[in-house]
Order: C-alpha cells, then sequence, then structure tokens
C-alpha cells in the first residue's frame, strides 16, 4: 500500500554525481520511497555519468554509454529529476532549497555536490586554452581546444592528472605531466614505484616532469603558452589541463552556515549528519574525521550509511579504505592500505623490482611478519587480489611473506663468468652447494638470514660467511631482485656508510650512532662491526666499558674461544723471531696452567685450554717476560711472516725478518673489516709465500715488491703486483694508504682478496687512488694510519692494570670454582677436550 | 643437611628468591654467569642485563645445547626484529631473552628464571 504522497516527507538531493546517485538506487532498493518524496537537482545538463572512466570518451564512448542510468528510471520510480538547475542557496531558517528557478521546501537535504578541480594560482592560469578535467564539458572544451593545438600539457602527475594525459594522448596531441612532487603518484607509490612508473609512462612517448613548480603561464614562441618554472626552465605548449587535486563543493553549505572543516569539507558524523541533523551530506564534499575521500568506493559507502540515517537503520560510516587498483595509461597501479609503511610503526618491508619487466611490488607487514599492513604494486596487479585477500580479512601470511611478490621461478637464469658451479661446496660444515642455495632462493628466499635457515649454511664455523653472502646477493641480483645492503636490520647502512658517518660525525659509541642513524638494540652482526669501525677511527681500548658488549666473545676476553668454552692464547710473536728466553717463558706458563701447545701457520705458538679465569694470570706471567698481545682474536693484523732472509740465507738480497718485524710492529693492532696477514720473503723464491697474503713484500736487487688482495684460505687467490722497487719509506707509505682504504672501504668480513675483485675498476683503480692519489686522499690516508700507530697500547697491558676490567675474567660472579663441565683428556703428552 | 637440599625443599611450597650478586657484578648490555641453585640441582645461569630498557633483567641457561660448552652469558645481546636476544658465541644461534627460545631452530629452548633487582642485590626466583 502506497503512503499518500501529502504525508511523506520532502528528501532534497543536491547533486547528481556518481555519489547522488547511488543514493538513489539505494533508496529506491531499500524502499525509501514510501517514506520518502524525492527530488534531484543536478547542476549539469547529463544525468550521472561514470566519471572514472570519463577518459574513454575520447576513446569511442559518448555521454549516453557513459550514463549511469536514464531519465526513465527516475520517472518510473516518481522521483523528480531536476538536471541544468544549480541550487544557489539552502534557506534554513524556513527548510527551503532556493534555484535560479523557485524555492523548494524540504525535510531533509543531502548535499552530493561533489568536488571541483583545483587550479594553482598560477599568473596565466586563466588564458584561452587552460583548462581542467572533471566533467563531460570539460571533456568537449578540451576537445575543441586540441583541435587547434599539437602539443599538451596536464598539470598534476595524480591518478587524475594521469587520466588526463591519457585523455591527451587520445587527442592525439604531443604530451607532457608536470607534477610539483619528486615522483607521478605521491600518494599511491613511493620513489622506487615513481621511478618503474615514470619509465612506462615515458616509454608510451608521454613526457614526465618532476619537481617542477610552474611561476607563471605566457605568450610561447614555439606554441600558444610557455610555463615558466621555478629553476626559469620553460616549456611551451599549444593546451594545459590543470588536474592538481579536488576541493569539496562546499559554499552552499558555507554560505548557510554549516560547520565547514579549516580547509574546506562539510563536516559530517558517522550517520552522515552535518551540523544541522535535517541535513546530511554524502561524497567528495564531505569531511569525516578530518578527511575527504576522492575516490567513489567511500562515497558509495557513505551513502549506505546516509540511507539508513534516513531510514532508521544501523549502518554508520566507519572510514573507508582507500586501497586502489588502477590502470593508468594501460599501466597498472596498485595500492594496498598503509602503502608507504608510515602509518604503522614498526613496520617492515618487503620489495621486488625487476626493471627488465617494469615491475614493482612491496609488501608492508607487521613487526612480526604476520600482517599485511600495506601493498604497493607497479606494472602489474596480478597479485593484487589476493593482497587484497590478507589485508582486508587479516589472514596471517605465510612463513615467507615475499613469496607472495616473487615471481615464480622459470629455469635458472645464466650465471655471470664468476660464478662457481653449482656443484661447488660453499658451507663445508653443513655440506650446503650453490645448488642447495639457488633451490633456496627458489623456493621464495629473498635474504641471506632466510637461506642461512634454509640450507644452515654459515651456521658451523661461519667462515664462509662471506662466500655465501656473495653468491646470494649474486643469485638474487641474477634474479632481478634488489638486494638490500644494509649491514643488518638495525641500520639502513652498509659497513662502507657506516663508517663515513662515524668519521664525519665523530660518533666514538655504538649508543650514540644507534641512536642517530639506526633502531632496536643492535646484533651480532653490527656490533662487532662498529666495533670494529669505532677502532679504527679512534683506537679507543675495545675492553672499555662502552665497547665491551659490542665485541664477540673473543675481541671480550682478548682470546680465542674454542669448542669448549676455553681459549686459546696467543702471544705475539713480530716475523716468527723468538728469543730463547722467551721460548722458555711460553713452555713455563703453558706448563703451569696445562696448556696445550701447538706452532701456527703464522709463524707463532698457540697455548689452547686456558680457562677464562685463568687469562689475566696467565697474561701477567706473558707481559712480565715482554709479551704483547698478538690479536690472534682481533679482525686486525695477526702476523707477518717471514724467511731468514739475507742476514743468514746465501740466496737474500735484503733483510727479510728486519723489514717483517718493523712491518707487524707498525700494523699490530689495526681493527680492519677482517684479518690481515703479512709475508715478507728475501728474494724471488719465496719462502715466505707473501703472494698468499694480504700484503706480500719480496725483496728485489733495489728494494721491494709489493703484491696486494692475495689469500690462502678456502679460496685462494695469488696476490697481484702493485708496486716494484719501492724503498722502505715508500714501502710504509703505500701500505698505510692501502690498508686503510680497504678499512674505509670495504664491507664487513670482506678479505683483501674479495674486497679487491668486487671493486669496481679492479687493480687499476686501485692504483690510481693508492699511487697516483686520483682521489687527493693519500696524505689523510696516511695521517689516520699514523693516529692508529700513535695510539697502539697493548690491550693485554692495558687490562691486566684495571680491576674493573678484571672482574669480567670470572666464571662465575657467585662463586670462584672453575667450570666442573670442562673435562680434558691426555693425547700424544698433551691434553684436548674430552 | 647442604644448601641445596633446604633450598629444593622450600622450592615446593613456596616462592624462593635467591640473592645471586650485586648489580655491580653486572655488565651492562652483555652478560655474566653465575651459579642458581633449582629444585632440579645446580645450575649454571646467564644474567644479562639491559640498563633503561622496559625489561632490564634476563636469567636463562647458561649451558649452550649446541657445543654443550657453558658460554651463553658470554654471547653478543641485541635484538631481531624488536625481541631482545643473545647469540651463541660458538656457532651463533639466537636464542630470545624473554623465553629462551632458539630463533634457528623451534625445539631447542633455553630454561628462563625470573630476576629482578632487590635494592643493589640481583635475585632469581627459583
Amino acid at each position: 500500500m502506497t503512503t499518500p504522497a501529502s504525508t511523506k516527507q520532502r528528501l532534497i538531493i543536491i547533486g547528481n554525481g556518481m555519489v547522488g546517485h547511488h543514493l538513489v538506487e539505494q533508496l529506491v532498493e531499500q524502499g525509501a520511497l514510501e517514506r520518502y518524496q524525492v527530488t534531484v537537482f543536478g547542476e549539469e545538463r547529463y544525468l550521472a555519468y561514470d566519471r572514472v572512466h570519463l577518459s574513454e570518451y575520447f576513446s569511442g564512448r559518448d555521454a549516453d554509454s557513459l550514463a549511469l542510468s536514464t531519465a526513465d528510471y527516475y520517472a518510473e520510480h516518481g522521483i523528480e529529476l531536476r538536471l541544468n538547475e544549480a541550487v544557489f542557496a539552502l534557506d534554513r531558517e524556513v527548510n527551503e532549497v532556493v534555484t535560479d528557478q523557485d524555492r523548494y521546501p524540504y525535510d531533509r537535504v543531502v548535499l552530493a555536490t561533489g568536488s571541483f578541480p583545483f587550479v594553482p594560482p598560477i599568473p596565466g592560469n586563466d588564458r584561452d586554452g587552460c583548462l581542467v578535467y572533471r566533467t563531460l564539458d570539460d571533456l568537449d572544451a578540451i576537445r575543441d581546444a586540441a583541435e587547434h593545438a599539437n602539443t599538451g600539457v596536464v598539470v598534476g602527475g595524480g591518478l587524475l592528472g594521469l587520466e588526463a594525459a591519457n585523455a591527451l594522448r587520445g587527442l592525439n596531441l604531443d604530451t607532457a605531466v608536470v607534477e610539483f612532487a619528486p615522483r607521478l603518484m605521491p600518494m599511491q607509490v613511493d620513489s622506487e614505484g615513481g621511478e618503474l612508473l615514470r619509465e612506462k609512462i615515458e616509454s608510451l612517448g608521454v613526457q614526465v616532469l618532476t619537481e617542477r613548480a610552474t611561476q607563471r603561464i605566457e605568450d610561447g614562441d614555439t606554441a600558444r603558452h610557455r610555463m615558466v618554472f621555478q629553476d626559469d626552465k620553460i616549456l611551451e605548449t599549444d593546451l594545459i589541463v590543470f588536474s592538481a587535486g579536488i576541493r569539496p563543493r562546499d559554499e552552499l553549505a558555507r554560505d548557510s552556515g554549516l560547520e565547514i572543516g579549516e580547509r574546506g569539507g562539510v563536516v559530517i558524523d558517522d550517520q552522515c549528519l552535518t551540523s544541522d541533523p535535517q541535513i546530511l551530506a554524502i561524497g567528495e564534499v564531505a569531511l569525516w574525521n578530518q578527511s575527504i575521500f576522492g575516490l567513489v568506493a567511500p562515497g558509495y559507502q557513505m551513502a549506505k550509511a546516509a540511507l539508513a540515517t534516513l531510514m532508521g537503520g544501523e549502518t554508520r560510516f566507519q572510514g573507508a579504505d582507500m586501497s586502489t587498483k588502477l590502470k593508468l595509461l594501460g599501466v597498472d597501479v596498485g595500492s594496498i592500505g598503509d602503502a608507504h609503511g608510515n602509518q604503522n610503526p614498526g613496520a617492515r618491508n618487503f620489495r621486488y623490482l625487476d626493471q627488465i619487466k617494469q615491475q614493482y611490488r612491496k609488501l608492508v607487514v607487521s613487526s612480526d611478519g604476520k600482517q599485511l599492513l600495506g601493498a604497493m604494486l607497479v606494472g602489474d596487479n596480478s597479485v593484487f587480489d589476493t593482497l587484497m585477500q590478507y589485508y582486508d580479512n587479516g589472514l596471517e601470511l605465510p612463513e615467507d611473506p615475499a613469496s607472495l611478490i616473487l615471481p615464480s621461478s622459470e629455469g635458472a637464469p645464466a650465471l655471470g663468468p664468476d660464478a662457481l658451479p653449482e656443484t661447488a661446496t660453499i658451507c663445508s660444515c653443513h655440506n650446503v652447494t650453490k645448488g642447495d642455495i639457488c633451490a633456496s632462493i627458489d623456493a621464495g628466499a629473498v635474504d641471506l638470514g632466510t637461506v642461512k635457515v634454509d640450507t644452515k649454511a654459515s651456521s658451523g664455523c661461519g667462515g664462509c660467511a662471506a662466500l655465501l653472502k656473495s653468491v646470494v646477493d649474486h643469485e638474487l641480483t641474477a634474479r632481478g631482485v634488489e638486494v638490500d645492503q644494509s649491514i643488518c636490520e638495525h641500520f639502513h647502512y652498509t659497513r662502507q656508510e657506516l663508517y663515513d658517518i662515524v668519521r664525519v660525525e665523530g660518533i666514538k659509541t655504538f649508543s650514540e650512532l644507534i641512536k642517530k642513524h639506526g633502531h632496536g638494540l643492535g646484533c651480532d652482526i653490527c656490533k662487532p662491526a662498529v666495533a670494529s669501525i669505532l677502532a679504527s677511527c679512534f683506537n679507543e681500548p675495545i675492553t672499555d666499558a662502552a665497547h665491551i658488549p659490542l665485541q664477540d666473545t673473543n675481541d671480550t676476553f682478548m682470546a680465542n674461544m674454542q669448542k669448549n668454552g676455553t681459549y686459546s692464547v696467543v702471544p705475539r710473536i713480530a716475523g716468527g723471531e723468538i728469543t730463547p728466553d722467551k721460548l722458555i717463558v711460553l713452555g713455563q706458563v703453558a706448563q703451569k696452567y696445562d696448556l696445550y701447545t701447538k706452532v701456527t701457520g703464522g709463524q707463532r705458538i698457540d697455548l689452547f685450554g686456558a680457562r677464562l679465569e685463568d687469562l689475566p694470570d696467565i697474561w701477567s706471567a706473558l707481559i712480565e717476560a715482554g709479551f704483547e698481545t698478538g690479536h690472534a682474536y682481533g679482525k686486525s693484523l695477526r702476523t707477518v711472516k717471514s724467511c731468514v732472509g739475507s742476514t743468514w740465507c746465501r740466496y737474500g738480497v735484503q733483510d727479510s725478518v728486519g723489514m717483517a718485524i718493523r712491518l707487524e710492529n707498525r700494523y699490530k693492532g689495526l681493527r680492519s673489516p677482517h684479518k690481515i696477514k703479512f709475508g715478507v720473503s728475501g728474494c724471488t723464491r719465496e719462502c715466505a709465500e707473501a703472494q698468499s697474503k694480504d700484503i706480500g713484500v719480496i725483496a728485489t736487487e733495489h728494494g721491494w715488491n709489493l703484491y696486494v688482495c692475495g689469500n690462502g684460505g678456502m679460496r685462494p687467490r695469488h696476490a697481484e703486483l702493485f708496486a716494484t722497487d719501492l724503498d722502505d719509506d715508500q714501502l710504509f707509505s703505500t701500505i698505510d694508504r692501502f690498508l686503510m682504504f680497504y678499512v674505509r672501504t670495504a664491507d664487513r668480513l670482506q678479505r683483501t682478496s674479495v674486497w679487491r675483485e668486487n671493486l669496481e675498476g679492479g687493480l687499476d683503480y686501485l692504483k690510481e687512488v693508492i699511487l697516483n692519489d686520483s682521489l687527493g686522499l693519500g696524505d689523510e690516508l696516511e695521517r689516520q694510519m699514523q693516529t692508529v700507530v700513535d695510539t697502539y697500547k697493548c690491550e693485554w697491558a692495558d687490562a691486566i692494570n684495571d680491576p674493573e676490567k678484571l672482574k669480567r675474567f670470572r666464571s662465575f660472579v657467585n662463586d670462584e670454582r672453575p667450570d666442573p663441565d670442562i673435562i680434558f683428556t691426555s693425547e700424544r703428552g698433551q691434553l684436548r677436550p674430552a | 643437611m647442604n644448601t641445596a637440599t633446604a633450598l629444593k625443599d622450600e622450592a615446593h611450597t613456596h616462592v624462593t628468591w635467591q640473592s645471586i650478586c650485586t648489580k655491580a657484578d653486572l655488565v651492562a648490555f652483555s652478560g655474566v654467569a653465575a651459579w642458581l641453585e633449582t629444585a632440579d640441582g645446580p645450575a649454571q645461569v646467564a644474567i644479562f642485563y639491559l640498563p633503561g630498557l622496559e625489561q632490564e633483567l634476563y636469567a636463562l641457561d647458561h649451558h649452550d645445547p649446541f657445543s654443550d660448552a657453558n658460554v651463553i652469558a658470554r654471547g653478543i645481546v641485541g635484538d631481531i626484529k624488536g625481541e631482545p636476544v643473545v647469540a651463541s658465541p660458538i656457532y651463533k644461534q639466537h636464542f630470545r631473552l624473554g623465553d629462551g627460545q632458539c630463533i634457528e631452530d623451534d625445539s631447542v629452548t633455553l630454561r628462563t628464571w625470573p630476576v629482578r633487582l632487590d635494592g643493589e642485590k640481583i635475585v632469581i626466583e627459583a
């Protein structure tokens, strides 16, 4: 039964855009017409049409096909549709809507007036051919102007701006987009996504100019207009379309005294009620919780809430998800939730960039990696729907969230010439081959940590850490994954960048560095790396209170931890030369503390099995006898191996032992990215095997030949001849520069050999920098080395004299008993762990 | 009657806080080892001190199950995604300070004990 018209309330909807029309449909569907007599005003001559696909107006669609409804639909349901009739006042005194034709009384009003394009206040913005992009009439004007134009510019590189650019292309104009921000679509994408978007759009022949603020528009020489930018650069064009954002059409509400937001928009509550409960507002004119929603979906949600308010239902507007999936100029762009990751403290990112296929995907996940907080897609929206599922429904992410954005593997990509065969063993502790590592990456691992967990590689002795990293980096790069070179999760910097920060800012403690440039507590990766950097720069004792928590246990206790928790002790025996008296002391100390003794490869003597609490007494005895620490525990100079040289050898041409001792004493204590070994041979017979060392020195008739970046160990590498026939001083200054340059620029735990292999420009570059001083760093590097040399102190002598530091050498803080679990047995007349 | 037995009996009836050492024995942002009497007998415990953080003190097994050596207190303290952890100094596995869980191997967990500051004394409940 129909309620008589006279008893119905009069509902007036001002605005017949997409949202206004959606409300009409809702009213029809939900039976609201039983209660309301509805009148709709539209200022345009067209019935509501699809603004989202407006650019298709230039590619074949006409007004009719874009229309969302028909006049018949309105008539059929008894809705009075008054198009081409703009409302110019809302008279709340008498509850009437005023147009240029009449006054219409109301019981309720819904404002759905939408927004208008913002035209920046640039001198010349009102010239002929300066247009906007919002309505069908705007598009007609653009089409008319384009008939006499060859070129067109869109001011604004956001969503609508790119739509407009598409429209200009559709009119066969040579098109450019001018954006104030440093990238396109700054709201939806980050700088990497923006860069990819730019590439794709430029490849379509659309010129993209970012970071451009138009200062004025004036007559052009080669075209109708000339745009002048902030740096006086110019761009000439026949047609300009402004698409620099939208502003709410709130003038009716403003004039009638409704509450308006500071920057425009009619303030509404969850029921879409304005400050006058008879009046509602929906769509782009409405300001909810300080936000204007410039998308159609939130507008529709407001329409549903408004319907509930009018009909007494429960639906409320509670904000809207601004996730969008777009195809702009044929380029997919997707944005879900907190795509920039700046609304959730502690959010973590996964990013995948493929510059060949021009695809960029980014996940923003909660700090525990379990929830999807946002996502960003450029170039491929195929995963949008899946991601939206995770986001919308709060589903727990898979164990490796990166698998959601990584492409499925399509056979092994071509490997670089350097690459090892698949069968090469990378980690011998766990027998992990390069093939195993590839399998882990193919199964979704995108970082070193995941590969380590997957394969157990480098979780044994750790000796393969650097090799593993370079294989993983290589494999990821080969798969188009951008490798994050950050040292760890606590610092978004490489070791080299951290080094520069420490030096430039004079930062002397880890706590200051992480406070200013990192976050969290640090970890067993960044702490020792920073400790090493601080020591290279300032050479403060590593056992000082501020530095002690940063050190690996070997550095902390200045001895090498062995597998049963005891330590080995290696005093320095420079050049391998030792007096009988000192040799006897070593024997006595080993006897007294029951230590296993062995001669090392570096020509010194290692004493094994020392208990933590015995270390200070052992060192007291050693220091008494004139020994000093050998830094066998540190990432620092280990030994300078030498042959006996011209003093005794009938072939020797220089005093290799003397030079070895001088070198060892100069560089002892230098903290570096990894350990450093030297060798000095007295003639070309090379008995000291100097060419397998980081620094190799070989005597010639005229002086010394210097070899660099050799290595023994797991990946042997012959050192390369760097300079010939140096005299003693030249040898020292060259090594000063070389070592300090390595300390500055190498990655953590990167031996000189790997550093050299990764160095762009190779040996020639290194020679330029070190020998020809191409960077002008020579003096500085030498000065820095001299500082380290001048500030050298034996760390053990320093600790022995400091009771506070000695407190650390207790097995237990509440008991003097030794650790009863350390048990030895005997073998070949010495102790060994049971 | 020795102390361990007495404490063992008491542990069945009520909470026992043992005084272990003083704050001065601790090393900021690192660990020290101590003996603790537990219901299951004496245990080596690693005590970590993170001054200024929400939870400043942690106590967990000093024994590293991967190397079978008593070394956990000598590991480097840090965090993984915000969770405080210690890295074993021998094979570098990480253990969460809060609950002793090994990050690299779900099946391995270190024991933990409640620990707090009582004046200048460090006391552990066991």
